[in-house]
């Protein structure tokens, strides 16, 4: 097994080639059979194994492009269960961006925040109010609904009103220290909820527990998104941007300043990085992805109430980012598609199946035990065990190493520079 | 507006006072954990919650013997106390020996983390089991205590209205009173208490005074939990129905109790304990009223956090708290 390993990872050519062969025939069997849940998890397992063979980064970044641009896509496109796929890659997307939004609160800065959904909510709630007639409550003029086309500026409106709420959250709470700051943003969560929940009078703003409905799809140049297969291209394009961003930030003056922060506050502020200032940062980038992808949701939802930004949901993004290894971007992603696949694909596959046996009446399952129901326990284990064993995740946080030689030929070089300038 | 607050007054003080003195115990075990590990115990709410669950299937259970009518009513609840007491104890150390002893030397963070999963699970397995026996996971009892007396405020001067109190109120103040004070005076006075003690103050330093430092721990926990069992109790008695959410809640608000008193402090969470028991039912009796109709009841929880995050800015070492100097 070992041998077969190395002369893997010695040999481009066969680990191109096996990839090849792997995405052709997961590809193939997705898009010829009707509904198969295995063959499509193995088609988005090609881009794990991806993350593991040796070619360079940009040969990575290129076919993880064409992948899940045109393979999946298509390959998806063939039978009749073409958007149950699409759903399920778009929520995928939807969660990933959020759990790199976390990643930078919890992962890079280390506060741990509890209520992180309620910026997801804001967010929402952003282009929900003005895609519907509601905003006609409070402003005069009859305005809204807002016609569709409005949407792409509204993810920037969405992400910086969620930045915002994560500033003006911040301010007083990150004055204190970091384990009470868990159980404030976990107030804090429920505040907004309750909020957004009774928000009906003295001013009709939310709509109560009633929920927003009939929210205006996107609409480019004329052409409307409202299947799944369409909005997969929209998650696409923003989750990009926010890899691409949170990579650049990671490796930044910032991001090094977070790890600081995390690794000992006052030892970072006495090497005289700003404390509050620094953490504020964290927390506003963090919440505008989250904020970003909430007025997605909105849009590929058309309905939101409450009910969807609950302490539940603030604990499955926690759940992703400590599967996937606190700080590590590709481990987050990867913690963020196992856990929404799980969530959505296994967990209610596995009940209907019971469901079916027990109506054949081969076995008999009480509901109370049916596994849909029994996230809570699921998310609470995945926690436990990975806090005892596993604490850097599945794929732990690397710091990107400064070759020592090359800093010294560096240094040499510019002081020779200097010798020879006098 | 002032008159018609001033009627219901009475009738606020005293279900502030019963709230506060639930609020007061869960906010011990708190208050006591995080005394000695520097730990938030976010399970705590539900071992709250079980001690609630426990209770109530120990009276149905008492109920289908037909052992109720057999012995007087207050045997009874305090045979269920105290079941409910042990159960909770010896949970509080399982979940002590299994998710946070391992991570002792590990970054708070992660402790954190694995206190919240303990929650999760703890909340899970107990609708299970409810959801499993009942077919329901909102579980309702009998209170055993539910006459009700009359108290002649209105006595005290016409701007007073009347107000009524149950009998089991009585009962949540005296077993929380002697809870409370039970556990100062173990506190201040037995050799276990000066243990415990000093291990808050510096774990290693006690552990070379020949202190079993993991001993004093496993107590904490007991106790800590015990007390919440049998609040949950308590509760359960109070306000009949119970589901497996209550603790969460709860717990944040008794945490809140516990940073507002000074945590650590253990006279401080009991003030304030009824601090927010009686600001909270204040709140929602009187949030309508104040202002006029906007802003209902619905926002008592909002009225909690308030308080928490106000006193975190202000006075983040609480009313009776030392202000510790972080040492680098």
């Amino acid at each position: 097994m070992g041998k077969i390993k190395s002369a893997l990872l010695n040999n481009k050519i066969a680990q191109a080639g096996l990839l090849a062969v792997f995405v052709l025939v997961t590809a193939a069997a997705v898009y010829l059979m009707d509904k198969s849940v295995v063959a499509f998890l193995l088609l988005l397992g090609s881009l794990l194994l991806l993350y593991y063979t040796t070619f360079s980064n940009t040969v990575k970044w290129i076919v993880a492009g064409v992948l899940l641009i045109a393979v999946i896509p298509f390959a998806t496109s063939g039978g009749p269960s073409y958007d149950a796929y699409m759903e399920v890659a778009t929520q995928c997307g939807i969660y990933i961006a959020m759990a790199l939004g976390l990643n930078i609160v919890v992962g890079f800065a280390g506060l741990l925040d509890m209520g992180f959904v309620a910026f997801f909510a804001v967010g929402a709630y952003t282009y929900g109010i003005f895609a519907t007639g509601q905003a006609n409550n409070f402003i005069s003029g009859e305005l809204f609904p807002l016609s569709g086309g409005t949407f792409w500026i509204f993810i920037l409106i969405g992400g910086f009103m969620a930045g915002l709420f994560g500033i003006l959250l911040g301010l007083p709470v990150l004055r204190v220290k970091g384990d009470y700051l868990a159980i404030v943003t976990l107030g804090f969560g429920e505040i907004i909820r309750i909020i957004f929940n009774n928000l009906e009078k003295p001013v009709n703003i939310t709509n109560g527990a009633m929920g927003l409905s009939s929210i205006q799809p996107p609409n480019l140049f004329g052409f409307q998104f409202t299947f799944p297969h369409q909005f997969y291209f929209i998650v696409l394009a923003i989750l990009g941007i926010v890899i691409f961003a949170v990579r650049r930030l990671e490796h930044s003056r910032l991001g090094r300043s977070w790890k600081a922060v995390r690794e000992n506050e006052i030892a970072a502020q006495s090497m005289g990085i700003p404390l509050i200032r620094t953490k504020l940062t964290a927390f506003a980038i963090g919440a505008s992805f989250s904020g970003m992808m909430g007025v997605v949701f909105a849009a590929k939802q058309t309905f939101i109430d409450p009910t969807s930004f609950t302490l539940v949901e603030s604990t499955t993004i926690l759940v992703m980012v400590v599967l996937g290894g606190m700080g590590s971007v590709p481990g987050v992603i990867l913690g963020a598609s196992l856990v929404t696949i799980l969530h959505l694909q296994v967990l209610t596959e596995f009940t209907n199946w019971l469901n079916q046996l027990s109506m054949q009446g081969v076995i008999n399952v009480p509901t109370a035990l049916s596994p849909a129901k029994m996230q809570r326990l699921i998310f609470g284990l995945i926690l436990i065990l990975v806090a005892i064993f596993r604490p850097n995740g599945l794929i732990s946080a690397k710091n990107r190493k400064v070759s020592l030689d090359r800093a010294h030929e560096q240094h040499s070089a510019s002081s020779n520079a200097a010798s020879l300038n006098k | 507006m002032i008159s018609s607050i001033l009627q219901t007054l009475p009738q606020v003080l005293i279900d502030g006072l019963a709230l506060g003195a639930i609020y007061a115990v869960v906010a011990l075990g708190y208050t006591m954990v995080y005394g000695i590990l520097e730990l938030i115990n976010f399970a705590h709410g539900e071992i709250f919650m079980t001690g609630a669950f426990v209770g109530t299937s120990v009276l149905l259970l008492f109920q289908s013997f037909g052992w109720l009518g057999g012995m007087p009513a207050w045997i009874s609840y305090l045979l269920i106390i105290l079941i409910a007491m042990m159960f909770t104890g010896a949970l509080g150390v399982g979940i002590e020996r299994v998710a946070y002893r391992p991570l002792r030397k590990a970054p708070k963070l992660i402790s954190l983390i694995s206190a919240f999963g303990v929650s999760f699970v703890l909340q899970d397995v107990v609708r299970f089991i409810a959801e499993l026996k009942t077919g329901n996971y909102i579980v309702s009892s009998h209170s055993l205590f539910n006459q009700r007396i009359t108290l002649g405020t209105s006595s005290l001067g016409s701007i007073f209205g009347d107000a009524t109190i149950k009998s089991n109120t009585i009962i949540i103040l005296i077993v929380a009173l002697l809870l409370m004070v039970g556990l100062d005076l173990f506190v201040n006075r037995t050799r276990w208490g000066v243990a415990m003690r000093a291990v808050a103050q510096d774990r290693e330093t006690a552990s070379l005074m020949s202190i079993n430092v993991n001993k004093v721990i496993v107590l904490t926990f007991f106790i800590g939990s015990a007390l919440g069992g049998a609040t949950g109790v308590l509760f359960a008695q109070q306000y009949g129905t119970i589901d497996p959410y209550i603790g969460f809640i709860l717990g944040m608000k008794a945490f809140t109790a516990a940073v507002l008193g000074g945590i650590g402090n253990i006279r401080g969470a009991i003030f304030g304990g009824f601090v927010i028991g009686i600001l909270e039912m204040f709140a929602s009796s009187n949030l309508g009223i104040l202002t006029s109709g906007n802003f209902g009841a619905e926002y008592k929880d909002v009225f909690a956090f308030m308080i928490l995050i106000i006193v975190l800015i202000f006075k983040p070492e609480g009313l009776f708290g030392k202000a510790v100097k972080e040492k680098v």
